[in-house]
């Protein structure tokens, strides 16, 4: 899961530096990643995932490193799994 | 829902009418000269308003933003430009009363601005950046527990006049433009070279200026939560709800001089409907719909500020931008509206009914962080968040 969304944070998230340069736990914020970037890499994660992020995951927590954008994912799809 | 929204108590009130009454004997010369409201300011000084929302346990009064923005609106009917310095420098200090208590500083900083009733200024815009607060191009330098600051600040409201100042930068050189911090500088740390003059169309008293900011000061004056967090959690709702405030009272008494109007007229003309009348009745549903708009923003903060979670939330950020966009929109009409009762009487300064102030104060609200920009931001949040299809929310 964290290497799709290395890709797509490649692809959308218009970082000054490396995506391989960041650690898994390192704060996008931080690294210079963009509302509007975070937006647009949300939208690439619900398409890749076929997932729509609930209002409650909307938050800059929720997308704040890899690490927690693959723990809002997995929230998401065990509920699905569940139902 | 519980509709609730904690209104000031008579004691609270009577303070803030009697600086209004200062604030109001006054507001033309200020607005003349482009002149800082040192009168209203000091009333506000001695009935201790600047540090009502600090907890009592720190020497305040423990105000929320309801009755903050009521007191907001109190003062705008009075003059909008002492009510604009008294709500941006409560949201400053929403930052410092949300933020700052796990700090040992800030905590006994928010008490010296309780004792004192010191008054806080803010620099968050900067020279290549404009208005878009979360960004920054100059950078703190920490160094041995000191630290050093210098920002091309191409506005800082009443900057000469205030105490300290609350000012954004990078958390250090080398970081990404938006990784800021917000550091407090007390008036003997830095110095302030005018680039600058705020001479504008309205909101003339607010003086402004820009300036050229250095400061040094100990490190441990720097928050100690990134000023993303700041923005999100405290400042974004602070600056809407309280600017909305002051702009209610801008149209307040824009509405209360079209309706002294109408009265005066009805009283001349016996049985007679005077002309204007229908308007007034027009306006008031404008009004209402105005203070409708800021009292569901007030109520939506009540109900998120004790979750971090839900304040950092696109769903809120959405609500209390929409609470902008509607009052500095909904206001220019109701000045506007309020013109059309009042005539020529309304147009000529030095009436009883003059409102060129208020229509000249009015325009700057849809400017102060640009209704594009905001915009821009929610069409974005748009993409991902969905909206609240409920009445009662």
């Amino acid at each position: 899961m964290n290497e799709t969304i290395r890709g797509l944070l490649t692809k959308f998230g218009g970082l000054p530096v490396a995506v391989d340069q960041i650690a898994d736990d390192a704060d996008l914020y931080s690294a210079g990643l963009s509302s509007f970037a975070s937006v647009q890499l949300m939208l690439g994660l619900e398409d890749a995932f076929d997932v729509e992020f609930p209002d409650a995951l909307l938050n800059r927590k929720s997308f704040s490193s890899i690490n927690a954008i693959a723990a809002t994912l997995t929230l998401i799809l065990d509920k699905r799994d569940v139902a | 829902m519980n509709m609730s929204v904690s209104i000031p108590d008579a004691g609270l009130m009577a303070r803030a009418a009697r600086v209004a009454t200062i604030a109001a004997k006054h507001a033309d010369a200020v607005d003349a000269a482009g002149r800082f409201p040192r009168e209203a300011v000091d009333a506000m000084i001695a009935e201790r308003l600047l540090g009502i929302q600090i907890a009592r346990s720190h020497g305040g009064e423990d105000a929320d933003f309801s009755k903050i923005a009521e007191l907001c609106s109190i003062l705008g009917q009075a003059c909008a430009a002492s009510a604009m310095v008294f709500a941006m420098h409560h949201i400053k200090l929403s930052s410092l009363v949300q933020h700052g208590s796990e700090s040992a500083w800030h905590t006994a900083f928010m008490r010296r601005v309780a004792d004192e009733q010191l008054l806080l200024g803010s620099a968050t815009t900067e020279g290549g950046i404009g208005g878009n607060l979360r960004n920054s191009i100059c950078a703190i330098a920490v160094k041995d527990g000191v630290c050093h600051l210098e920002k091309d600040a191409t506005v800082i409201s009443y900057g000469d006049y205030a105490d300290a100042i609350l000012i954004t930068s990078r958390s250090n050189p080398e970081a990404a433009s938006s990784d800021q911090v917000m550091t407090v500088f007390l008036k003997e740390q830095y110095t302030l070279e005018k680039t600058h003059v705020w001479d504008t169309l309205g909101m003339r008293g607010t003086c402004s200026d820009g300036f050229l900011f250095k400061g040094t000061a100990p490190a441990e004056q720097i928050f100690p939560k990134p000023f993303a967090e700041i923005a999100a959690q405290s400042m974004l709702a602070a600056s809407h709800l309280l600017w909305s405030g002051v702009w209610h009272g801008i149209a307040a008494d824009a509405v209360s001089r079209a309706q002294a109007f109408v009265r005066a007229a009805a009283r001349k003309s016996p049985g007679a409907m005077p002309p204007g009348a229908l308007r007034l009745a027009e306006l008031s549903n404008m009004l209402q719909t105005l203070r409708s708009n800021v009292v569901a923003g007030l109520k939506a903060y009540e109900d998120a500020k004790d979750d971090p979670d839900k304040l950092a939330s696109m769903g809120f950020s959405v609500a209390m931008n929409g609470v902008k966009i509607c009052s500095s929109e909904m206001i220019l009409p109701i000045v506007n509206h309020a013109m059309l009762i009042c005539g020529i009487m309304g147009y000529k300064n030095g009436t009883p009914f003059s409102l060129g102030r208020h229509l000249r104060d009015a325009h700057s609200a849809q400017l102060m962080i640009s209704n594009d920009r905001i915009l821009s931001n929610m069409s974005t949040m748009l993409l991902v968040h969905k909206l609240d299809t409920s009445l009662l929310g």
